[in-house]
């Protein structure tokens, strides 16, 4: 184990070094450029012996991916933003055709108007596309996740792509201390990829093939089953994971002071540190308030927020994400979860961070104060302005 | 926590100066962060760089608003606004060869960083100097820290004659104090 002081890319990078990918395809956009350039680095100068494909695309990128997949190739590629989207056709063959791919994605907002600032949009827009989403706070648990993305959805029982988000410049380009594993550990942890859905001259089989009526049906339910069981695997990966490197995430879900909890705020990515201090100091207050970080999304943890809402008063989500002409996904999400198990709280949707724009700490303590007064359902944070202004 | 600030232009090395700063404090123990402005960048173009320092670790990643250490590259780029984003203790420190124009205000220090560049490494470059002037005024971070980060960021061909800039810097400092 070393210290280094790394970026999120930088420590991404580092994660899937680790990994050992056998191939990796490429095509940069920004903010993710710099993790495919440190990849190429690491290629070259041998310390990653992987077949690394420039290709000229995004579509081409996952198409490359899905391919060397198929032939039982354990595989790397990372997109963002306008890049994420433009592969989304290649999403759903990646997930039908049950190709464990590990694919980071910087978050960042999606055109029109262009910008290249972080926001969640371009992910939250392609959660039913059958990959597992997960949702990273800093640069370490970047790196953790590159390997424990791997043992996920490498797991025969899961055998699905998983998508490793980091929010656009706040992580991707932030540079802190990071704890880099040993190779052996990293080896201990991650097996080599041994799978049966491969083309073999040993074992022939149809690989990605056309279903009719009359059996689609049931594909798309054992793809659901998958992913459902997945929520185990990823436990199980992560008490795994602790064991060897010492570090626990909790798995699909982060829970902080949530103990007698009244006001819970929900949050993705990188501004949960920033909420953990505004809990902090609420709490000294003697406010009982508590947060719940969602690491994935998909699947999605409904039994985690049972346990973790049950006894709240009012819960919000705060996301940089919105669906327009409704409210955030993944307050739809959430609601869903209240509504199934009849649970009586107020629920409050924050939506913040569009574009990259700042989330400060008073921002954060006046969600908290709503939390507590009510008012507004679906709110824009930082616009100075309400939707029916 | 420490805030810091850098201004520059697009090329002058404002972001290895933050890296170099937040890895030197790696090595004193302390933990840091180190951001550019994010958005896109050209050379030449004024740019922004940041960091914030602690003893334990860094968890709020939002914009600094108050500094306690403003760092200018580039005096072209400096105006008297900026000392409203100041700590009451802050201080900006000011790269220029018109020291005389800040001689009045108590929180700006100047040191003339292209002159100590220009006669080791023959360029204009000041980044190094300004993080030597940094550990001059400041005890939030070692001169030792900051030479064998800048080993860590700086070509090797760089290196031997970035450590004579980071001590002419420092030592430069220390007269004056």
């Amino acid at each position: 184990m070393t210290k280094a002081f790394l970026s999120g890319n930088d420590a991404f990078a580092e994660g899937v070094r680790l990994a050992r990918p056998q191939v990796i395809s490429i095509y940069p956009i920004t903010p993710q450029t710099t993790v495919v350039e440190r990849i190429s680095e690491m290629v070259e100068d041998s310390s990653l012996k992987s077949e690394l494909i420039h290709v000229e695309s995004e579509h081409s990128a996952l198409s490359c991916a899905i391919g060397a997949s198929a032939m039982g190739a354990r595989t790397f590629t990372a997109t963002s933003s306008q890049g994420l989207l433009y592969m989304a056709e290649c999403l759903h063959y990646a997930s039908g055709g049950r190709f464990p791919i590990v694919m980071m994605n910087a978050n960042r907002s999606t055109a029109l108007p262009w910008n290249i600032y972080g926001d969640q949009r371009d992910s939250l827009s392609q959660l039913d596309c059958g990959w597992i989403q997960v949702y990273v706070e800093d640069a370490q648990e970047s790196l953790d996740m590159a390997l424990q993305s791997y043992h996920i959805a490498e797991n025969p029982l899961v055998s699905t792509p998983v998508m490793v988000n980091l929010d656009g410049f706040v992580l991707t380009h932030t540079y802190e201390t990071v704890e880099i594993p040993s190779q052996t550990d990293a080896d201990r942890f991650l097996p080599p990829f041994q799978t049966e859905n491969k083309m073999s001259l040993d074992n022939p089989k149809n690989l990605a093939f056309s279903v009719g009526p009359d059996n689609n049906m049931e594909f798309k339910y054992l793809q659901h089953k998958a992913i459902l069981g997945s929520k185990r695997i990823i436990e199980e990966t992560d008490a795994k994971f602790a064991e060897i490197f010492g570090r626990s995430y909790g798995g699909l879900t982060q829970g902080y002071r949530l103990d007698d909890a009244d006001y819970i705020l929900i949050t993705l990515g990188s501004i949960t540190g920033l909420c953990r201090e505004v809990v902090d100091e609420l709490r000294e207050r003697g406010e009982k308030v508590g947060l719940l970080k969602l690491r994935f999304l998909r699947p999605f943890p409904s039994d985690d927020l049972v346990a973790a809402l049950g006894s709240a008063k009012a819960v919000g989500v705060l996301e940089k994400d919105i669906s327009f002409g409704y409210e955030g996904t993944v307050y739809t999400n959430v609601n869903s979860v209240i509504a199934k198990n009849g649970l009586r709280l107020e629920t409050y949707n924050f939506i913040a961070g569009l574009g990259g724009r700042d989330i400060s700490r008073e921002n954060i303590t006046a969600i908290f104060r709503h939390l507590q007064t009510g008012g507004q359902h679906v709110n824009f944070i930082g616009l100075g302005m309400t939707i029916d202004d | 926590m420490i805030e810091i600030r850098w201004h520059g232009r697009g090329g002058q090395g404002a972001f290895t100066a933050a890296k170099i700063l937040g890895a030197a404090s790696l090595i004193d123990n302390k933990f840091s962060l180190a951001f550019p402005s994010f958005g896109p960048e050209r050379r030449g173009a004024p740019i922004q760089a940041f960091n914030k320092i602690d003893t334990q670790a860094i968890i709020n990643r939002s914009e600094i608003k108050a500094c306690d250490y403003l760092i200018f590259l580039d005096d072209s780029l400096f105006s008297f606004d900026y000392l409203n984003d100041l700590k009451d203790d802050g201080i900006a420190l000011i790269n220029t060869a018109t020291p005389e124009k800040f001689r009045d205000f108590s929180q700006i220090q100047t040191i003339d960083a292209n002159l100590i560049a220009l006669n080791i490494i023959k360029k204009p470059l000041s980044n190094t100097a300004m993080l030597g002037a940094l550990a001059s005024i400041s005890d939030d971070v070692s001169l030792s820290s900051l030479q064998q980060a800048s080993n860590q960021y700086l070509s090797a061909t760089h290196a031997a004659k970035n450590q004579l800039i980071l001590q002419e810097s420092y030592d430069h400092f220390k007269e004056v104090y």
